[in-house]
């Protein structure tokens, strides 16, 4: 099992995860929700993403993800243009659940403004906020 | 928030507790709702809903009361015998579905939801004839459910009596598991063969500990709240609060079936008679969705050319099918099986068709 919260992703207070790559000079980000959030959700059953080409924006819906009991709104850690779809969830949205942070990926996205990152939190800040939360 | 006898052991099993009707219950335990939906299905689940309420009718005139309360036909009860009824206001609407068993001639036990059992006392007080005590034993009774296609195999050899003897909708009350007396009823809320164990408070631990044990023997296990409710929304069995309520009557809901209009007199019999004679104009019905989409409470529903047809009153993935289902009033006239009708998911038309029945029946053995 991959780490619980790994020390190289930015988190958002929303539960969703961003890694950040250069890719020929543009920031790629690949983005999920957390540990936490499968935790919370339980059975991933559908998940609903954009398609590539379209433009997401900080701390706005993106998609939504529905579990067995409930449906959950996604917000996006950072704006910019969808340039990569996990398009086997569509078919496989158990993947969320057993794996967050590798396979259960959900888009990748041009980074418009690098600033925005830092706007999110670090993986300490992240499960400080999980403990803040908990009291 | 109220717990039942079992809620250390729900802790310890590492269940994710939530509020239900103020009621600390488990909806999940770690192997998530999926897994114990199969389970069930598979093999056995074993449930904690010791959070129902146990309602004694005891007295010369225990009969009268509980037929003055309930639809169905109490003198065609016998003893040992249950039925699935409900209990409805002078308007027809549902005050709570029940199921009600006779012990003996003067001795009746409603078990009624957990959300309305308060409700419910001061409705059945209310109603109350001569020659009958209404007793709550709710905090007093245990109740544990152990249903699916092995429970039969897994608790006969805690019980001393062939289980095969006991009919579906019977109850067996001379019987001990450990040492421990208990009612055994064939009775459940999933669709599968299953049995509802009724128990002493005290000993509710030690025989949960138990039945989990041989589910466990049996490939079965604890099931939550989460699951209940899958398994429910497959066998098509209505939920009080959504598929039922005050505003909905039981023809309406496709109970027609516990309604006896000729038989005793019970409270709204006026009321179903007259609609019974008029006819229903909108019906409970099920539906499946043709598209990607998953239908939710409070979802509205719309028919083929658009216009607003009712709501969902249930819905959800069903895990056994593989497919998203749900429940809604609509209009008679869409309620036939094949009429295509949209869901709104939030903001996006999804098409649903209707379908008839239970959406998952178990296989014949």
């Amino acid at each position: 099992m991959s780490a619980q919260y790994p020390d190289d992703l930015f988190y958002t207070k929303d539960h969703e995860w961003a890694r950040i790559e250069d890719r020929d000079g543009t920031k790629v980000a690949t983005i999920g929700v957390t540990r936490f959030a499968v935790e919370q959700l339980g059975d991933v059953t559908q998940v609903d993403l954009p398609k590539e080409g379209e433009s997401v924006k900080q701390a706005e819906v993106f998609g939504s993800v529905e579990s067995v009991k409930a449906v959950s709104d996604l917000f996006a850690p950072i704006t910019g243009k969808v340039v990569k779809v996990n398009s086997p969830l569509a078919d496989s949205p158990e993947y969320v659940n057993e794996d967050p942070y590798d396979e259960g990926w959900m888009i990748q996205v041009a980074v418009s403004n690098a600033k925005e990152l830092d706007a999110l939190l670090d993986a300490e800040a992240y499960q400080a906020f999980l403990r803040e939360q908990a009291e | 928030m109220r717990r039942t006898p079992l809620y250390e052991a729900h802790v310890r099993l590492g269940a994710k507790m939530v509020d239900f009707g103020g009621w600390a219950m488990p909806v999940s335990y770690p192997s998530g709702i999926l897994d114990e939906h199969r389970a069930t299905r598979s093999a056995v689940g074993v449930f904690d809903v010791c959070h129902m309420g146990e309602v004694h009718f005891v007295g010369s005139g225990a009969a009268d009361t509980v037929q003055r309360i309930v639809t169905n036909d109490v003198a065609r009860l016998e003893n040992g015998r249950a039925f699935y009824t409900v209990a409805c206001l002078p308007s027809g609407g549902i005050v709570d579905d029940l199921i009600v068993y006779r012990l003996q001639p003067d001795h009746f036990v409603a078990v009624v939801n957990a959300s309305n059992s308060d409700k419910d006392l001061d409705w059945f007080q209310e109603h109350r004839g001569a020659a009958c005590d209404i007793q709550d034993r709710s905090p007093t009774t245990g109740l544990i459910a152990f249903q699916g296609p092995a429970a039969a195999q897994a608790l006969q050899p805690l019980v001393t009596f062939p289980l095969e003897r006991l009919r579906t909708f019977s109850v067996a009350t001379d019987v001990t598991i450990d040492g421990m007396p208990v009612w055994i009823a064939r009775t459940g809320y999933t669709g599968e063969d299953g049995f509802e164990i009724f128990c002493d408070a005290k000993d509710a631990p030690a025989l949960w500990d138990r039945l989990v044990d041989v589910a466990g023997q049996a490939g079965g296990k604890p099931i939550g709240l989460g699951a209940r409710d899958t398994l429910r929304l497959e066998a098509r069995l209505p939920l009080y609060g959504n598929d039922l309520t005050d505003e909905t009557t039981p023809l309406e809901a496709g109970l027609g079936w516990v309604v006896k209009l000729d038989g005793g007199d019970f409270v709204g019999r006026d009321a179903l008679r007259a609609q019974a004679a008029a006819g229903i104009t909108r019906k409970l019905t099920g539906f499946v969705m043709t598209e990607r989409g998953i239908a939710r409470h409070g979802y509205a529903i719309y028919d083929a050319g658009g216009a607003a047809a009712g709501a969902v009153t249930s819905g959800g993935p069903a895990p056994t099918l593989s497919q998203n289902i749900g429940l809604g009033y609509v209009p008679t006239g869409l309620s036939v099986t094949g009429t295509k009708l949209s869901i709104d998911c939030r903001g996006k038309r999804v098409a649903a068709e209707v379908v008839s029945g239970p959406f998952y029946k178990r296989g014949k053995k």
